[in-house]
């Protein structure tokens, strides 16, 4: 116990650092842009946002392969953490895209390929979450999440593929593009790390309660069948 | 030792610290059973005590969370085809397509069991349950009392060995009932081993050669019949269901 | 091969099954009707407008009656527990997933057959292989996912609303590449341009087929 504590309080110092160190190299360091100007920084937010927010879904699909085999609750807690962390990432992608576009295109939403992906990979995890939550059982909800993890994690690429090739043929605004300079480069691999340490942070955070609140059930479950 | 030894074929059953799980809720809490060819063993118990539960892992509908289960010397794990080609099973819900004609039924079933002589044998098992008249007609029109009658046929099919009968009387009237009791005294097919499972004590304990209590999960009484009268059961039934009990002697 | 056989069994059940109650069949058409009819009301333009988005409403009328007939699937085997009625039978879960895949297939080919000429009739469209092939690779894919998820769905509260939000996420990339290849189909592109459209329905067909037969057991048993 002690052990995850300390590893816990590690990886919260840890997480706190890094982003304080990523905002200090997005708002300080970092040279503004030519062409898009200050908004251009949402960049440094924009894509970590999205990059965890898929590794959130990997994740998803790692943990319902491994409850549908091996049948412990453990990784369906896994999934499910994941999932509920990885939905909040998505929609800060759609949120932090959304005030990319507004300055620069004028538009609350474009279709951008990137984006419209992302829209979908949401739509994916709600399907997720809501079919735990209408299952009539919770372990048939674990079982029947499992199954939306794997297909949905299959389909993401298959999305990306046919949403990219669809924005070639009908081009419109785009998102990001282009090269990076040294210092954009360093700032946005800071700020990879930063929000992929706060992702594991949050992901070990909702398992810990997820397990505290399955021993809570197992013991009012053995209490209510008479001690054995 | 699995496969078809002459030692595990005298046992048509044979569970071994069978135990499954809902999630955090334990519907089976190890089930040691032995069940002879040709034994009618009765299941009593509560709602809610695993009855509905251990048929459906017999059915192989099922997967046990734990315990080992032989059916004719057949392990579940690795050869529940086999297994389901030798048992038939009825519940209070009759497995029938309602916009489907009796012969309509009979027939997609007897397809899915590769029973010989089809056109056959599904005469004879309606003939057997007395609905010849009702051969063509859809089964949504039929009352419940004959589908459940049709039911039964169509467990039959293909001469199980076993048969599992989860509650078949559910929802049934009194001539229904008597109906449902004659088509399962089917002689002239070998002698069957029959699980049933009722609330129903007294036609339990006439039926029965050997009768068992479940509660919570567990088997709290077992009993043969032979050294048994109806008033020392209801008294049994009574107290193992009031308070928990281990295995009596 | 008794695989086969015992899944023509179950798709064949299921056909006469809906066989005997038209009114799946006719109301499933109606309602594709009238969808494609409102449809045009919406966007109420010109012949070249109407041209324009005549592959996006096709489209999603099928996906919409495609979820209407996937739901029906298994709803079906939900009365009189007639689902574990198939998996007391001596076959694998998979024979029932490729039988009940089959039955939805047919079913759909069947209103899309019908719905395809009428269609091309009210937006003054000329029917072709290329529509043909596009329409079938991608009712493929519907059921492929569909099959699966109807299992799913059917065991949930709330059975009609949760399959449309697992479905239709799912089944976006080759909505999107019917869309397209239809547009360029109806416009009497050559293949080659519809070939990269083709190549990712075909892909999500096989990848989603492999996929569904090897859960599909997970689905139905506990």
């Amino acid at each position: 116990m002690k052990q995850s504590h300390v590893f816990r309080s590690g990886l919260l110092g840890l997480s706190f650092i890094l982003l304080v160190v990523a905002l200090y190299l997005i708002f300080i360091y970092v040279p503004t842009e030519k062409t898009m100007g200050i908004v251009q920084r949402i960049f440094y937010f924009h894509v970590p946002v999205a990059w965890v927010a898929f590794l959130a879904f990997f994740i998803v699909f790692l943990g319902s392969i491994l409850y549908l085999w091996k049948r412990q609750s453990k990784w369906d807690v896994i999934a499910s953490s994941s999932a509920e962390v990885g939905i909040v990432f998505t929609t800060l992608v759609l949120i932090t895209g959304s005030i990319w576009a507004k300055p620069i295109w004028g538009v609350w939403w474009t279709w951008d390929a990137r984006l419209t992906t992302s829209l979908v990979l949401w739509l994916i995890y709600v399907a997720y979450l809501i079919v735990r939550s209408y299952a009539t059982e919770e372990q048939r909800g674990a079982r029947f999440a499992a199954i939306v993890g794997i297909v949905g994690f299959i389909d993401v690429p298959i999305v990306a593929l046919a949403i990219t090739l669809w924005r070639t043929q009908h081009p419109g605004p785009v998102i990001f593009q282009g090269g990076l300079a040294p210092p954009m480069l360093l700032t946005l691999l800071v700020c990879l790390a930063a929000f992929t340490t706060l992702y594991c942070l949050l992901l070990i955070q909702r398992v810990s309660m997820k397990n505290d609140e399955g021993e809570i059930k197992r013991l009012k479950e053995l209490c209510s069948w008479g001690c054995d | 030792m699995e496969g078809t030894s002459p030692a595990s074929q005298a046992w048509a059953i044979q569970v071994q610290g069978l135990t499954k799980s809902f999630g955090n809720h334990l519907a089976l809490r190890g089930i040691d059973l032995e069940v002879r060819q040709g034994e009618f063993v009765v299941i009593f118990g509560p709602n809610g005590a695993g009855k509905t539960t251990l048929i459906k892992v017999l059915a192989t509908i099922m997967n046990p969370s734990s315990g080992r289960v032989l059916v004719n010397g057949l392990n579940l794990k690795n050869n529940a085809e086999e297994i389901r080609r030798r048992i038939g099973v009825v519940t209070h819900q009759t497995f029938l397509y309602g916009n489907l004609t009796t012969y309509e039924n009979l027939e997609f079933y007897s397809r899915m069991y590769d029973v010989p002589r089809l056109k056959e044998r599904i005469h004879e098992v309606v003939s057997m349950v007395g609905m010849t008249s009702r051969l063509y007609d859809r089964v949504g029109t039929l009352s419940r009392g004959m589908q459940q009658r049709l039911s039964i046929a169509r467990s039959l099919l293909h001469k199980p060995a076993i048969m599992l009968l989860d509650e078949p009387e559910m929802g049934l009237d009194q001539p229904a009932i008597s109906m449902l009791w004659k088509a399962l005294e089917i002689e002239g097919e070998g002698k069957r081993t029959i699980i049933l499972t009722t609330n129903n004590l007294e036609r339990g304990f006439e039926l029965g050669d050997c009768l068992l209590i479940l509660d919570k999960g567990k088997i709290v009484y077992q009993r043969s019949t032979q050294a048994l009268d109806l008033a020392d059961l209801k008294q049994a039934y009574q107290h193992s269901t009031r308070l928990e009990h281990e295995l009596l002697a | 091969m008794s695989f086969w056989r015992n899944v023509i069994a179950i798709t064949w059940k299921d056909a006469l099954s809906q066989m005997r109650t038209k009114e799946l069949v006719s109301s499933v058409l109606v309602f594709t009707l009238l969808v494609i009819v409102i449809f045009n009301f919406a966007f109420g333009a010109s012949q070249e407008t109407m041209r324009l988005v005549a592959p996006g409403i096709l489209w999603v009328t099928f996906a919409f009656a495609g979820v209407l007939s996937l739901n029906h699937s298994f709803i079906l085997e939900k009365e009189e527990g007639c689902l574990e009625g198939l998996m007391v039978c001596p076959i694998s879960r998979e024979v029932i997933y490729v039988g009940k895949m089959l039955g939805s297939l047919l079913f759909m080919l069947i209103i899309e057959a019908i719905a395809l000429p009428i269609f091309a009739f009210l937006f003054n469209l000329i029917l072709s292989l290329q529509l043909v092939v596009i329409t079938v690779l991608t009712t493929v894919g519907f059921v492929a996912v569909g099959t699966l998820f109807s299992a799913l769905a059917v065991n949930t509260r709330a059975r009609e609303m949760v399959l449309p939000i697992l479905f239709l996420p799912i089944v976006v990339p080759i909505i999107i590449c019917a869309v397209r290849a239809s547009g360029l189909a109806l416009s009497g592109e050559p293949w080659g341009s519809l070939s990269s459209w083709l190549q990712i329905i075909g892909a999500f067909d096989v990848i989603f087929l492999v996929v569904s037969f090897l859960i599909f057991a997970f689905v139905i048993e506990e």
